[in-house]
C-alpha cells in the first residue's frame, strides 16, 4: 500500500506558483499572517513560561461559538467572534482564579479549565446537533483550504481578497504595531517584573493586554487553521528563533522568517501528500525546529556530539535565555 | 540483615494482597460485565424508552452489552487514569498527560496502517511508542537547549499531533481498507468498546494498579524528594521511566473511550479534585482513583440518557463538575469555607476592638463606672453613631455586653469583661516585648500590637508574660490587665476601681 503519492515536481512546485496561484496564493498569505500574529504573541508568552495559556484558549473557545450560534442563529463572522473572545477571556479569568484561590499548581488549572470547556463545547454541539452547523473536528483542524473560497471583501471599488484573509492581515498589523509600540513595557516585565514595577510599569495590565490581545490573535486565526495550527504557530517560531540568537530584536526577526519559511514549505509538503495543509505547515515549522536544533552553530546537537567524541572540554555558553 | 530483608519481604507480601483485592475486584467486575445475560442488543445511546428514567432504569439492569461495555471501560481507565494522574499533579506535570496524549496520535494511525483495520494490539503498540518517543523528545530539548519545558511540551503536541493529522487525512484517502474507526481516536467512542478492548483495559489497569501498590513507597519518594531518593540508592530516573511508561499505556486505552483530546482531563482533573479534599497522599491516591471511576460511570449514564450524546466529554464533563464543587463546597480548601473563616475572623476582630474600646473608655473614667454610653464609644473609636450602634448590638447578640434600657450606653457582661482585659494584655504585653526584646521605640510599636492582639494563643501570651518576668506596666505607662483582672469579671459587684495589674 502507498501510504504517500509520487513526488511529482511539476504539481508539487511549479502549479501553485503559477497555474493554481489564485487558490494557493492566499492559502499562503493566510498560513502566514497566522503564523506572523501567532509568532509575535507566543515569543512573549514564552518568555513568560505561559506557553501552553495559548493552548488551553484555543481549545476552549468552542463552547463560546456554539452558544454564540445558538443565541445569534447565524454562522456571521460578528457573532462568532464575540463568543470566542468572551470564552477565551473567561478562560484566562478561571485559570488566573482557580490558580490563585485554591492553591492548584498553574499547570493543572490550565488542564482542567480547557478540558472541561472543550467537553462543554462538545456536549452542546451534540445536544444541538439538529441546529448547529459546526463541527468540533472542523475547530481542531480548521479548514484552511476553504479559505479562498469565501466571497471576497470589496472596499471602495477594491477587491481586497477573502475575509478572513483580510481580517488577519489586519490583526497581524496590529500585532506587529503593538509590538514596536510597547516593546520596552513587554520586555521589562517578561525578564524582570522588580525592575518594571520600579520604573512605573504596570506590570498586572501589560499582563491582561497581552492575555486580551492572545485571545483576539487566536480567536480570528483558528477559524481559518484549527486549534493545533495556532498553539504550534504560537511556540514553534519563538522555540526555533531562541534558538539560533540571543538578543530579543534578532529573535523577533528570524520569528518572522520562521513563520514564512513554515508557510510557504508547508503548503507544498500539502500539496504533495495531498493531506490537510494546515498541519502540512505545522509539520514544516517542527521539521525548521529540529534542523536548527541539530545543526545551530552555537550549540547544535551536531557540534555537542562532536565535541563528545573529540573530547575538546569546551566551555559552555552560559547566556541568560 | 536477614531480619530486614524478611521484613522487607512481609511488607511487599502485605503490599501485594492489599492490591490484589483490589484487582480482583476490578477484574470481578469487568468479567461480570462481560457475562452479563443479554435481553437485547442496543447501541449506547439509542433512546428506546420514552422516558429518561425508562432509560436509567435500562442502564441499571445493564441489559444492553454495549452498555456494559461502555461501563466497564469507563470504570477501568478511571481507575487507571486517576492513580498516574495523582502522580502528575503533585508533581507538577499535569500537562505532560496532555503532550502525551496529542503525540500518541501519529502511532495511531501508523498502527491503523499495519493491516488497515482496528487492531488494539497494533494500535495500542504505535501509540505507546510514538507517546514515549514524544515525552523522550520533550526531555531531550529541556536537557540540550535552554527552552523551557512548557515550551517543549507545547511542541511535541502540536508537532505531533499535526504529523498525526497528516497521516489520518492520508488514510481517509486510501482507497483501500476500512479506515471508518480512525476518527473516533479523536473524540472517543465508548459505544465502539470490544471485549478484545476491555480484555487489553482490564490487563493495562491491573499492571498500572499493580506496580502503584507495590512500588508506593518508591513512586512517593521519587516523586516528592528526587535528590533524597537518589541518596537513597534508588534509581530515580528509571522509576520516571516507568512511570512515564504506565502514563502512556493507560493514555493508549482510554483513547477509544474519551479520545486524544480530553484524555489529559481523566489524568488531571480527578486528581486535582482530590488535592483540594486532602493533603496526605496516601489519602489522594485512592481518592483520585475513585474520582475518577465515579467520573467514568457518570459520563457512561448521561449519555445513555440522550439519544446522541458522547460518552468521553460527558466523563470529563462530570469529572470537572466533581472539581467545581469540590472547588466551591470542600470543608477547608473551598472557596466558600474560605470566606466564611475570613468574614468570621474579620467579625471577631471587629467585636474585639469595640471590646478594647470600651475597656479604654472604662480605664479613662477609672472604673468609677461601668457603663459606656453609645456617644463616648463613637467618639473613641471616630464612628458615626449608627456605626457604634451596630457594634454595640454585634456585642449583644454575642453576650459580651448588655444594653441599658434606653438602648444608648452598654455594659459588659462577665465575659465580655474577660475577653477585653484579654485584648488589651494582649496589646499591652506586646508593646512591651517589642520595645524591651526588639529595641524598638515605644512609639513605634502601637501598630504591630494592633494586628498581634487578636491572634496571640494563650500558650505565648504565658511565654510572653514569662520573658518580661510579669511586668506591670507597658512602655507607655498604663497596667497591664493580670489574670487576676480577668478573674475578677466574674465579680457581679462592685467593679474594680482600678486595674490590679501583676503582682498583686
Amino acid at each position: 500500500m502507498n501510504l504517500f503519492p509520487t513526488f511529482d515536481w511539476h504539481h508539487v512546485f511549479v502549479q501553485p506558483w503559477t497555474r493554481d496561484f489564485g487558490l494557493f496564493g492566499w492559502i499562503m498569505l493566510m498560513g502566514f499572517l497566522v503564523s506572523l500574529a501567532c509568532g509575535l504573541v507566543g515569543k512573549f508568552l514564552i518568555l513568560r513560561r505561559m506557553s501552553l495559556v495559548g493552548d488551553a484558549i484555543s481549545h476552549s473557545v468552542l463552547p463560546g461559538l456554539v452558544i454564540a450560534f445558538l443565541i445569534a442563529r447565524t454562522r456571521s463572522s460578528g457573532a462568532m467572534f464575540v463568543g470566542a473572545l468572551a470564552a477565551a477571556l473567561l478562560t484566562t479569568w478561571l485559570i488566573d482564579w482557580i490558580h490563585r484561590r485554591a492553591r492548584i499548581k498553574q499547570d493543572a488549572a490550565i488542564g482542567v479549565v480547557f478540558s472541561s470547556l472543550f467537553a462543554l463545547g462538545v456536549v452542546l454541539i451534540s445536544l444541538f446537533a439538529d441546529r448547529v452547523d459546526l463541527d468540533q473536528d472542523c475547530v481542531l483542524n480548521g479548514e484552511l483550504a476553504l479559505v479562498p473560497l469565501m466571497a471576497p471583501v470589496k472596499l471602495a471599488g477594491w477587491t481586497l481578497g477573502p475575509p478572513a484573509v483580510v481580517r488577519m492581515a489586519v490583526v497581524a498589523l496590529i500585532t506587529v504595531a503593538m509590538v514596536v509600540c510597547f516593546y520596552k513595557e513587554l520586555l521589562v516585565t517578561s525578564f524582570d517584573g522588580i525592575l518594571a514595577s520600579s520604573l512605573g510599569i504596570p506590570s498586572i495590565w501589560v499582563h491582561h493586554g497581552l492575555m486580551l490581545w492572545l485571545s483576539i490573535v487566536v480567536v480570528s486565526a483558528f477559524e481559518a487553521v484549527g486549534a493545533i495550527l495556532v498553539i504550534a504557530m504560537l511556540i514553534l517560531p519563538g522555540a526555533t528563533a531562541s534558538l539560533l540568537a540571543q538578543r530579543l530584536p534578532t529573535r523577533l526577526g528570524l520569528n518572522v522568517v520562521h513563520s514564512l519559511l513554515s508557510s510557504v514549505i508547508g503548503l507544498h509538503l500539502g500539496v504533495w501528500w495531498d493531506c490537510s495543509i494546515g498541519a502540512a505547515m505545522v509539520v514544516a515549522g517542527a521539521g525548521l525546529f529540529c534542523l536548527a536544533w541539530v545543526f545551530n552553530p552555537t550549540n547544535g546537537l551536531l557540534w555537542r556530539w562532536r565535541r563528545n567524541v573529540l573530547e575538546e572540554p569546551a566551555p559552555e555558553p552560559e547566556v541568560g535565555s | 540483615m536477614q531480619r530486614s530483608l524478611l521484613d522487607f519481604c512481609r511488607s511487599v507480601a502485605a503490599w501485594i494482597r492489599g492490591g490484589l483485592r483490589l484487582w480482583v475486584s476490578a477484574l470481578g467486575l469487568i468479567g461480570w460485565l462481560l457475562v452479563l445475560p443479554t435481553v437485547q442488543a442496543a447501541k449506547i445511546g439509542n433512546v428506546s424508552e420514552s422516558h429518561w428514567w425508562g432509560q436509567a432504569l435500562r442502564f441499571g439492569s445493564l441489559a444492553d452489552p454495549s452498555v456494559r461495555y461502555a461501563l466497564a471501560g469507563a470504570v477501568l481507565l478511571g481507575l487507571a487514569c486517576g492513580l498516574l494522574g495523582a502522580f502528575l499533579v503533585v508533581r507538577q506535570m499535569a500537562l505532560v498527560g496532555d503532550a502525551l496524549s496529542h503525540a500518541v496520535l501519529p502511532g495511531v494511525a501508523l498502527g491503523f496502517l499495519w493491516n488497515a483495520s482496528k487492531d488494539p494490539v497494533a494500535i495500542f503498540i504505535g501509540a505507546t511508542l510514538a507517546g514515549l518517543l514524544g515525552t523522550l523528545t520533550v526531555s531531550a530539548i529541556t536537557r540540550t537547549t535552554r527552552i523551557k519545558e512548557d515550551t517543549a511540551l507545547g511542541m511535541v503536541l502540536a508537532g505531533y499531533f499535526s504529523l498525526g493529522m497528516c497521516l489520518v487525512t492520508r488514510l481517509q484517502k486510501l482507497p483501500t481498507g476500512n479506515q471508518s474507526g480512525i476518527t473516533s481516536f479523536l473524540f472517543g467512542q465508548a459505544a465502539a468498546l470490544k471485549p478484545a478492548d476491555l480484555w487489553l483495559m482490564g490487563i493495562v489497569c491491573a499492571l498500572v494498579t499493580g506496580i502503584v501498590v507495590v512500588a508506593y513507597k518508591e513512586l512517593l519518594l521519587v516523586s516528592f524528594d528526587p535528590v533524597f531518593s537518589r541518596v537513597c540508592g534508588l534509581p530515580a530516573r528509571w522509576f520516571d521511566h516507568l512511570l512515564m511508561v504506565l502514563l502512556a499505556f493507560s493514555v493508549v486505552i482510554s483513547l477509544q473511550a474519551v479520545g486524544v483530546v480530553l484524555v489529559s482531563a481523566m489524568l488531571i482533573t480527578p486528581a486535582a479534585t482530590a488535592g483540594l479534599l486532602t493533603d496526605r497522599f496516601h489519602r489522594l491516591l485512592p481518592l483520585s482513583a475513585l474520582l475518577g471511576v465515579t467520573a467514568g460511570i457518570m459520563g457512561a449514564f448521561l449519555s445513555f440518557l440522550g439519544s446522541n450524546l458522547p460518552t468521553g466529554p460527558l466523563m470529563v464533563l462530570a469529572a470537572s463538575s466533581g472539581f467545581g464543587l469540590a472547588f466551591l463546597f470542600a470543608p477547608r480548601r473551598g472557596i466558600i469555607a474560605r470566606w466564611w473563616r475570613e468574614k468570621s475572623q474579620s467579625h471577631r476582630i471587629a467585636r474585639e476592638n469595640t471590646l478594647k474600646a470600651v475597656f479604654h473608655i472604662l480605664e479613662e473614667a477609672e472604673f468609677r463606672s461601668d457603663v459606656v454610653s453609645l456617644l463616648q464609644l463613637a467618639d473613641r473609636r471616630r464612628i458615626t453613631l449608627k456605626i457604634s450602634e451596630r457594634e454595640a448590638r454585634m456585642l449583644v447578640s454575642h453576650q459580651l455586653a448588655t444594653m441599658g434600657a434606653d438602648e444608648a450606653s452598654l455594659t459588659l457582661t462577665p465575659a465580655g469583661w474577660q475577653r477585653a482585659c484579654e485584648i488589651v494584655r494582649n496589646h499591652r504585653l506586646w508593646e512591651l516585648y517589642l520595645t524591651q526584646a526588639a529595641q524598638i521605640p515605644p512609639d513605634h510599636v502601637h501598630d504591630d500590637a494592633e494586628r498581634i492582639e487578636h491572634v496571640l494563643g494563650a500558650d505565648a501570651v504565658r511565654e510572653l508574660e514569662r520573658r518580661l518576668s510579669f511586668a506591670k506596666y507597658d512602655p507607655h505607662g498604663r497596667p497591664i490587665p493580670s489574670l487576676a483582672d480577668l478573674r475578677r469579671g466574674g465579680e457581679k459587684a462592685p467593679r474594680p476601681t482600678t486595674v490590679a495589674g501583676y503582682g498583686k
